[in-house]
């Protein structure tokens, strides 16, 4: 058996096992590192523009509640609430929709797509890499987000801190699916920069981002929380990690989300056959 | 006299022929035009709707009700249509023309090297953000029943011209600096996160150090604020001048650091 690197047969598990993925994850994921880590600078320059975002929305939200409280939270609890999206969103954040579009544009994605693995892995190992790298910056950010600011820290317990842990991992997955298909629309499209607003525009209003869920009217909460955005966002995460969800909320929620993921994943399998199917690389 | 108008003539002469190859080029790529149209679409309707959402909570904030503060949005989208328009693109291809050594071609041109490198990438797309900017000021100002005094549409252009002087400044220093330290592209999107975020928001809503921060440091709060503030609530003669005195400070250093940068630039691969 030839591995086609002239490595010899013995040093590769045998190919679709467990210890072939873990090996494969393993070597992808000390590649990526090593990439982010030569790139350090540039990481550093996001992290630094992802804390504009929460910092103004600090701003203009404890501007709106002055010395009350606006749909449950009070100027502080505001603070607490955007210093925790700044992180949640940076650990569930994907900005392959972008590099999908470059990678067809110019012809890059022709070598990945003869490799012997899916290329999900790769842009998995990549995603992982860049947010461990990224915490090193977004954590002390966002503890400076609290101190500056004066946020409310009574909401956390070791419970729902850990019940949130959960949550924040469902998102990722569950995040990461969902825009990973998305990105599969370059496949057909060459410019999906208009495709990409319409999403971060529905992200921010129904995820989150924008405000606590709480502000929006009464029917478009509904409306949010039976779409996949929550569940993949702060929304929910904030809902488990300030206890606001607990019991049979918290069992309903994780449940809900389980339900997304196994929606997306039947999606991404169904649209990336066809993607493949279409590509041709672009000059060809 | 005679010698300022004839080179301010030449400066427009040059302007002018590279803004027509800009728009040539544009008319080959139409569907950016559509891609654009939708993007300032997107992004006025995720504006206005932050807004209604914001102003179900709260009848004004700090000072400003909703109509001026969808006012305030539209001047935002008039920058960065304006700022869109040849400014950044020219920015970015400076930084990238230094970087890659292809800068000497512009020093070897006949015309001023900053009158060329400030105008020499054209992105007339950014025009859609100008049309849906001057859109929602009309139709906030109609649908209140708002008159507007030509003193206040004096001041205004004059608020945002300055505004714009100081930005360009800022950025044409940020770019001179890559005469020195060659991948600064990065810095760009620093400013482009705060512009795009914090721009959108009155400055008097920060805290003090951090409207120091927005003023002076990464000026992106004047271009905004101050025209808005004009149509809104009225702005004072004393302030237009100490707008129109700091822009003409802005626009001096920065012409100053160009030429000491020159002086220094030894070319990408010397």
């Amino acid at each position: 058996m030839s591995t086609g690197l002239g490595l010899p047969a013995g040093r590769l598990a045998p190919r679709g096992g467990w210890s072939f993925f873990w090996q494969m994850y393993r070597g992808q994921f000390a590649t990526a590192l090593a990439t982010q880590v030569a790139y350090r600078g540039a990481t550093l320059i996001w992290v630094f523009t992802s804390i504009v975002h929460p910092l103004v929305s600090i701003v203009v939200w404890r501007s709106v509640a002055g010395g009350g409280r606006v749909a449950g939270y009070d100027a502080s609890g505001f603070v607490t609430y955007f210093a925790l999206e700044m992180v949640v969103n940076h650990v569930t954040f994907v900005w392959i929709m972008w590099e999908m579009e470059w990678r067809i544009r110019t012809g890059a994605y022709s070598p990945l797509l003869v490799r012997p693995v899916h290329p999900i892995h790769t842009d998995i190992c990549q995603n992982l890499a860049y947010k461990l790298l990224g915490l090193v910056g977004i954590l002390p950010a966002a503890v400076l987000l609290v101190l500056l600011f004066g946020g409310d820290l009574s909401v956390f317990t070791t419970g729902s801190v850990l019940a949130g842990l959960l949550a924040t991992a469902l998102a990722m997955v569950l995040r990461f699916m969902v825009e990973w298909t998305l990105s599969l629309a370059a496949f057909w499209v060459t410019k999906v920069s208009a495709i990409n607003s319409v999403y971060f525009s529905l992200i921010a209003f129904l995820g989150g981002g924008f405000a606590p869920l709480a502000v929006l009217p009464g029917a478009a909460q509904t409306l949010a929380w039976w779409t996949p955005f929550p569940w993949g966002n702060i929304a929910w995460v904030n809902q488990v990690v300030t206890g606001r969800a607990v019991g049979v909320d918290l069992v309903r929620g994780y449940l809900a989300q389980l339900a997304w993921i196994a929606v997306a994943l039947v999606v991404l399998k169904l649209v990336w056959a066809r993607a493949v199917r279409t590509y041709s690389a672009v000059g060809s | 006299m005679k010698g300022v108008v004839n080179a301010v003539r030449h400066h427009l002469a040059v302007v002018g022929s590279y803004l027509r190859v800009g728009l040539l080029n544009f008319v080959q790529y139409r569907t950016d035009f559509a891609v654009a149209v939708a993007n300032a679409l997107v992004g006025l309707v995720t504006q206005v709707i932050g807004l209604a959402v914001i102003f179900g909570q709260t009848t004004q904030l700090n000072g400003w009700d909703h109509s001026g503060l969808l006012v305030l949005v539209g001047v935002f989208f008039i920058c960065s249509g304006l700022l869109g328009l040849v400014i950044r693109p020219s920015m970015q291809t400076l930084m990238e023309a230094i970087r890659l050594g292809t800068f000497d071609f512009t020093l070897t041109k006949p015309a001023d090297s900053q009158v060329l490198a400030s105008v020499q990438t054209v992105a007339p797309q950014a025009a859609t953000d100008l049309l849906v900017g001057v859109g929602v000021i009309a139709w906030t100002l109609v649908s209140d029943g708002q008159g507007l005094h030509p003193w206040q549409v004096g001041a205004f252009l004059v608020a945002l011209a300055c505004g714009l002087a100081i930005i360009y400044s800022f950025l044409l220093m940020l770019s001179t600096f890559s005469f020195w330290f060659v991948k600064l592209d990065n810095i760009l999107v620093v400013f482009e996160g705060l512009f795009q975020s914090a721009g959108r928001w009155p400055v008097s809503i920060f805290p003090p150090w951090l409207r120091l921060v927005l003023t002076f440091v990464v000026p992106v709060s004047f271009a905004v604020t101050v025209p808005a503030q004009a149509i809104v609530l009225g702005v004072d003669g004393a302030t237009l001048a100490a707008a129109v005195g700091v822009a003409v400070l802005f626009l001096t250093g920065s012409r100053l650091f160009w030429r000491h940068a020159l002086r220094h630039y030894t070319g990408a691969s010397a």
